[in-house]
């Protein structure tokens, strides 16, 4: 199961990001745990600079803006 | 009709970013006529109140979206060429001064949300950024950006535009100087200091043209759709006041002889969250009346750059006597600002 963080302060794109995360895991069928980080300290340590920032499994895949579906769906296909 | 859209954007980038340009600019030629032909079939005396405030809100509403949505696409392209991590990389370990003018200027072109202002903020200091040169780029970034500078173009004309973008950016590389001259980074939150130093990379994955104009309509969506609100809101309250305030009523509250109307209006600019696209409209009417340019102007930086909510996110990583040396420093510089400008026109 993949541990997917977003890291970001509730602005509207953060929460857009989560929910397009959401779709396409489901739309794949994979069962993932999803975690909102808004804590600043915790979000600088990923040396994540522009939000939101997604994390897949400790490793940053994306930071700055909403990813798009495409990019998304490549985080989902190989598995 | 997306999908259609989507290949064509792949297939031939040049061709859309022609047709786009030519379809915008007959747009641009059409609306304005048009706007005011409706105002002509409207029944209202033109020379009315009423009148008046109509024609203002339905010729400004329509010139001022269009154009903000031209510039923001550009934009939108432009910022895909810089990425925060690689100003960050032209910035890391240079000496102050030049790395003001640097900071400041990169201010304006890299992507910017108050929202990732601190995440930014660490992530420039953890790489060697020194701590005045992240100031210029922190103060720049927020004050001189492209929705500001688009109202100020639609409802100033071009002269005042460039005046508050070069007026921005000199407060922007000044004040950054003087607070790195005046060495605080003890003044910075410990955990901040605490953290690893972070390893300067640049990406340099080749971004294609059509990824560029897909960054464009990205930036048109996120930002036009975000404050596109604001901007109706900001007009109609603008177009309220050419309609209905006396003629020259504000020159006794915000007149230049009034040597108390600078730092007034910078104060009460600090607890206004308004952004820019809510209070240009207004000070554009307020100007009409009588108001002064350099206070109005300072207002509006006032409004933009010391905002009170980015004070309580900036409050995790700076000490408060950092963040008030910050604001001091920056409503200073907007202060000479004001008065400059009402002794000089």
């Amino acid at each position: 199961m993949k541990q997917i963080k977003v890291l970001g302060r509730g602005c509207a794109n953060c929460r857009n990001t989560i929910q397009l995360i959401q779709e396409v895991a489901t739309a794949h069928g994979e069962a993932i745990e999803l975690e909102k980080v808004e804590d600043i300290q915790a979000i600088a340590r990923h040396g994540v600079m522009s939000t939101p920032g997604v994390v897949i499994d400790g490793t940053v895949v994306h930071a700055g803006g909403m990813p798009s579906r495409d990019k998304v769906e490549g985080w989902f296909a190989g598995a | 009709m997306t999908a259609l859209a989507h290949r064509w954007t792949r297939e031939h980038p040049q061709l859309l970013l022609i047709l786009g340009a030519a379809l915008w600019l007959a747009l641009y030629r059409t609306l304005i006529p048009a706007s005011e032909a409706l105002v002509a079939l409207l029944p209202v005396a033109r020379d009315s109140h009423l009148g008046s405030a109509l024609q203002f809100f339905f010729y400004d509403t329509p010139k001022v979206l269009l154009l903000l949505t031209g510039i923001v696409f550009v934009m939108g392209m432009v910022n895909s060429y810089f990425t925060p991590e690689r100003t960050r990389a032209l910035l890391a370990g240079r000496a102050a001064g030049v790395a003001n003018v640097m900071a400041a200027s990169l201010g304006v072109v890299t992507p910017f949300c108050s929202c990732s202002a601190v995440p930014l903020f660490i992530g420039f200091v953890q790489a060697g950024v020194p701590l005045g040169v992240t100031f210029s780029f922190l103060i720049a970034a927020p004050m001189v950006n492209e929705v500001a500078l688009t109202l100020l173009l639609a409802l100033f004309g071009w002269k005042i535009a460039l005046l508050y973008l070069s007026l921005g950016l000199t407060i922007a590389i000044v004040a950054g100087w003087i607070i790195g001259r005046l060495r605080l980074e003890a003044y910075l939150e410990d955990w901040v200091r605490e953290l690893p130093p972070a390893q300067v990379l640049s990406d340099d994955g080749t971004v294609h043209l059509q990824d560029r104009i897909e960054a464009g309509i990205n930036n048109v969506r996120d930002v036009v759709g975000r404050v596109w609100p604001y901007i109706v809101a900001g007009i109609a309250i603008g177009a309220a006041i050419h309609g209905y305030v006396p003629q020259d009523f504000m020159a006794s509250i915000m007149g230049a002889d009034r040597w108390w109307s600078v730092p007034l209006a910078v104060l009460m600019g600090i607890p206004m969250y308004t952004n820019a696209a809510g209070v240009i409209p207004i000070v554009q009417a307020l100007l009409a009346k009588g108001a002064a340019l350099g206070t109005a102007l300072a207002f509006m930086m006032s409004v933009i750059a010391l905002s009170l909510p980015e004070m309580v996110i900036l409050r995790k990583v700076l000490k408060p006597r950092l963040i008030a040396t910050f604001i001091a420093v920056v409503a200073s510089g907007i202060l000479v600002v004001g008065y400059v400008f009402n002794a000089v026109l």
